[in-house]
């Protein structure tokens, strides 16, 4: 090597390094920052437009059920609300199971979708492609089915082998139909507040 | 008993090498014999420890509040490189033996995924463990490092006592060494793969 | 020019990072679960090999020894970052599925040896070809792992299932198939390799 190594020579080089370095990253990250935002807006925005029907408005909310937080996205069509996309996530198989429930403001599911999950591929992890589990929550209304698996004594079908993922699927979407009844006035137990607001077109 | 569940999970069901699949390089260089494999092991469970408080703590107090997240890489292998060089300096003085015995793999520590892996598994992944989906505290992000560097060791000395009797058997030539290795890990994968579920 | 090419080539079997020097293990099993994430993780590698190896090289003269094991890592993990930035900017969901995968390119020690063997020696060109070859040699050992896990275990090929929406044999898609897939691949590799000898 060139370069002698002494402390100086080392202490040097290092510092330099990192600091060149530091600066090329906080340059790149404020380039990159604006894609980087997009593309998670944009994927919120199909999550959404993927569990609920035509909206052009969203705002980003939590209410507090339980003494929990739970968060949502207001959606509506001009002045009229077109729904509630509730984040709930609760413990699958293999960890945390998240899920998006699109809930209309008269309280029935149109859909859902998984956010994030870590079920067993082929088993837990059909939650997101097997039609006939999935197809089941498309407008499902609360007041007429019981929100538990079959093995439950419930009415929901859960997915063969996986009624662990089936149980946390149905217990997600159940938070999410008290929460919205929270939110519309039928449960007066709960605190509101608005963090952010946004004008967005739906897909489709 | 949430503690319990932790280090159950780490060590067992979600085992950093049969499951993670990190630190899968010394994992196969260092298992031919079993006293290299339990030296190994200890290293690197002091090692995951003290880097996972370490960067969970630059995490929350240096990288966090002044928005450098996009520092988190370099950072937290910095720290490690650091915690390597003085675990080295520390064992050629306590034990140069054994700081013989592990050679090269000592440094390798340093690029031992398992160690950065965990450490970022810490800071930006959701855990369950009986509860709600939450990111852990600084307690039971040290008891989740150190269970699961138990874990490794505990993965290492089974495949190291395996592999001392495999060296003693026909393999057929093809297979010998690497492969017979890799299929052999497999099949204890398979093995763990029954604790799956064990802790939700 | 001839010699450059010699370079690249070599990736492929002489020096091919997954079967023959045996490194970066840990990707290789783990992002592996179809043939277009071993591709992408390949290629990611591949992105940080080649800017790394020429960084590195260019800096090699002016680092003291004693030091020069941080400064390289530092340079690395420079470069993941960047496609770290990149990668969550316009490719998303690739972003996702690698996960932790793509900042442990800093510890794969294909990228480190590469440096130390061959950067730290050699002039900014070489060793960028240096780095194309082992990075395409190691995207081609994780694509071919990849379409044999996700045919065996998945019936797709790149995402175009064959077998009707049925599933294959999942053991292949999960841990165990990717340690005995790859055991089996070495086999086969070695097998070819050494009757070219």
């Amino acid at each position: 090597m060139a370069v002698q190594s002494n402390l100086k020579n080392m202490a040097l080089v290092l510092t330099l390094t990192c600091l060149f370095c530091s600066a090329i990253l906080g340059g790149a990250y404020a380039l990159t920052k604006d894609p980087i935002d997009k593309a998670a807006e944009a994927k919120t925005a199909k999550a959404i437009g993927a569990v609920l029907p035509e909206f052009d408005a969203t705002s980003y909310e939590t209410v507090s059920v339980d003494g929990k937080d739970f968060n949502y996205y207001l959606a509506k069509k001009g002045s009229e609300t077109v729904g509630y996309a509730v984040e709930s996530s609760t413990s699958g198989f293999g960890g945390p199971l998240s899920l998006i429930v699109g809930i209309t403001a008269d309280g029935v599911v149109y859909n859902t979708s998984v956010l994030s999950h870590s079920e067993t591929p082929g088993l837990g992890a059909k939650c997101t492609t097997d039609e006939k589990f999935t197809s089941q929550w498309k407008g499902l209304n609360p007041s007429e089915k019981i929100l538990k698996v079959k093995q439950d004594n419930g009415d929901i079908d859960a997915i063969t082998a996986s009624t662990i993922t089936s149980r946390a699927y149905t217990l997600a979407v159940q938070n999410a139909l008290s929460v919205v009844s929270v939110i519309t006035g039928a449960n007066p137990d709960a605190t509101t507040g608005a963090t952010s607001s946004k004008e967005e077109t739906s897909n489709e | 008993m949430e503690y319990f569940l932790i280090i159950i999970s780490a060590i067992f069901v979600n085992n950093i090498v049969l499951a993670q699949f990190l630190g899968i390089c010394p994992f196969l260089g260092v298992s031919n014999k079993l006293s290299t494999a339990t030296g190994m092991s200890g290293a690197v469970c002091f090692v995951i420890t003290l880097a996972t408080l370490v960067t969970y703590l630059i995490n929350k107090y240096l990288l966090l509040p002044f928005n450098l997240e996009f520092l988190q890489t370099i950072a937290f292998i910095l720290v490690i490189a650091a915690l390597v060089q003085m675990v080295e300096i520390v064992l050629k003085k306590i034990s140069p033996s054994l700081y013989q015995a592990l050679g090269i793999f000592l440094p390798l520590i340093t690029t031992n995924c398992a160690v950065l892996g965990v450490a970022i598994n810490v800071v930006t992944k959701e855990f369950t463990f009986g509860q709600a989906a939450h990111m852990l505290n600084l307690g039971e992000s040290l008891v989740y490092a150190f269970a699961t560097s138990l874990g490794y060791g505990l993965a290492m000395v089974i495949f190291a006592g395996i592999r001392e009797h495999l060296s003693m058997n026909d393999v057929p030539k093809a297979f010998k060494g690497v492969p017979v290795a890799l299929i052999t890990v497999g099949i204890l994968a398979m093995a763990f793969m029954g604790f799956s579920g064990m802790v939700k | 020019m001839s010699n450059r090419l010699k370079l690249i080539t070599s990736g492929f079997i002489k020096n091919n990072p997954t079967f023959v020097l045996l490194l970066g293990m840990c990707p290789t099993l783990a992002t592996t679960t179809s043939a277009i994430n071993g591709m992408s993780m390949g290629l990611a590698t591949l992105f940080v090999l080649v800017l790394s190896n020429m960084a590195i090289s260019a800096l090699a003269p002016y680092v003291p020894d004693k030091v020069h094991i941080p400064v390289y890592i530092v340079v690395i993990a420079t470069f993941v970052t960047l496609l770290q930035f990149i990668m969550q900017a316009y490719t998303p969901a690739m972003y996702e599925t690698l996960g932790l995968f793509i900042p442990l390119i800093v510890v794969n020690c294909i990228v480190l040896g590469r440096a130390e063997a061959f950067a730290s020696k050699n002039g900014v060109l070489d060793s960028a070809c240096d780095g194309l070859g082992v990075g395409l040699g190691f995207t081609c050992s994780l694509t071919v792992l990849g379409l044999v896990r996700e045919i065996l275990g998945s019936g797709s090929v790149f995402g175009w299932n064959f077998i009707g929406g049925h599933d294959g044999m999942l053991a292949f898609v999960l841990a165990p198939g990717a340690f005995i897939c790859l055991g089996y691949l070495m086999v086969l590799f070695n097998k070819i390799a050494n009757k070219n000898k």
